[in-house]
């Protein structure tokens, strides 16, 4: 029996170029200072992708593969978690769809086919916002948020 | 978009209800919207052209369906712009505090 389905669509509007924000997606040296990330691939459709935590661990966090691919302004690609990787139901969808609107650009991310309740679409939830608004503060102002924050700073003030 | 359309999207009971009912259930058509309000289609057809304005609500077809879904991205923004930023501040106050109280 086939999972009840759920999906979202995010959108921002950042007064850059539709290239800007494509290699912002696809190039790691930059995807890095707004996402904590990076999207590691060939970028050819059918190639795998990864989604590796920019830090000393390097941790991939998301795989998935590029389905379909026409910069700068159709991305898509499926997105799973690792220990998941094997099993074809567990994958979700990500369209990037970036458009020029008036004089900045419309970036439309869809995250769909996700399971509904799972962890993936709760944790995709409260990630999307961030790491957009992030995006859009880099391209912007030169500088991304700190997409790890949590109130770390109400516990370290507690504790010391 | 701009924070001045989002704080006025904002400032009322119904479009807040709008973004509630989106936040259980995403992807609404407007006739299941209005299942849940006490007005007229063309009322909440406002409401939500004014979600739409400030970028909260996007809307996507599926066939003939317009569905609806809540965009939490400016929320985020505010969030970063008008919260965070304060709260960075009342914590290193409240560090300072304890601080001198405890001769630390």
């Amino acid at each position: 029996m086939s999972k009840e389905k759920t999906s979202f669509v995010y959108v921002t509007y950042i007064r850059s170029t539709p290239e800007k924000v494509f290699e912002a997606i696809i190039r790691p040296e930059i995807a890095r200072r707004y996402w904590g990330h990076e999207n590691v691939s060939d970028w050819k459709p059918g190639s795998t992708w990864q989604h590796v935590r920019a830090d000393e661990q390097r941790k991939v966090q998301v795989v998935g593969k590029v389905v379909e691919l026409s910069p700068p302004t159709r991305l898509v690609i499926s997105w799973a978690d690792p220990s998941a990787a094997a099993d074809p139901a567990s994958y979700s969808r990500v369209s990037f769809e970036v458009s020029a609107y008036e004089e900045m650009v419309r970036l439309t991310v869809t995250h769909d086919e996700l399971e509904a309740g799972s962890g993936m679409a709760k944790g995709i939830q409260q990630g999307w916002p961030i790491v957009l608004s992030s995006l859009k503060s880099l391209l912007e102002t030169g500088q991304g948020i700190d997409v790890f924050a949590k109130p770390k700073t109400a516990s370290s003030v507690d504790r010391s | 978009m701009d924070a001045d359309k989002v704080f006025k999207a904002l400032a009322d009971p119904t479009r807040r209800k709008l973004l509630d009912l989106l936040c259980q259930q995403n992807g609404q058509t407007l006739g299941r919207l209005c299942e849940h309000l006490d007005m007229a289609r063309q009322s909440a057809t406002q409401h939500i052209g004014l979600l739409e304005a400030a970028n909260l609500v996007t809307t996507v077809w599926r066939g003939r369906e317009k569905l609806h879904f809540i965009n939490p991205v400016p929320l985020s923004e505010i969030y970063e712009r008008w919260v965070r930023k304060f709260e960075r501040q009342r914590l290193s106050l409240l560090h300072d505090l304890k601080k001198e109280l405890e001769g630390e």
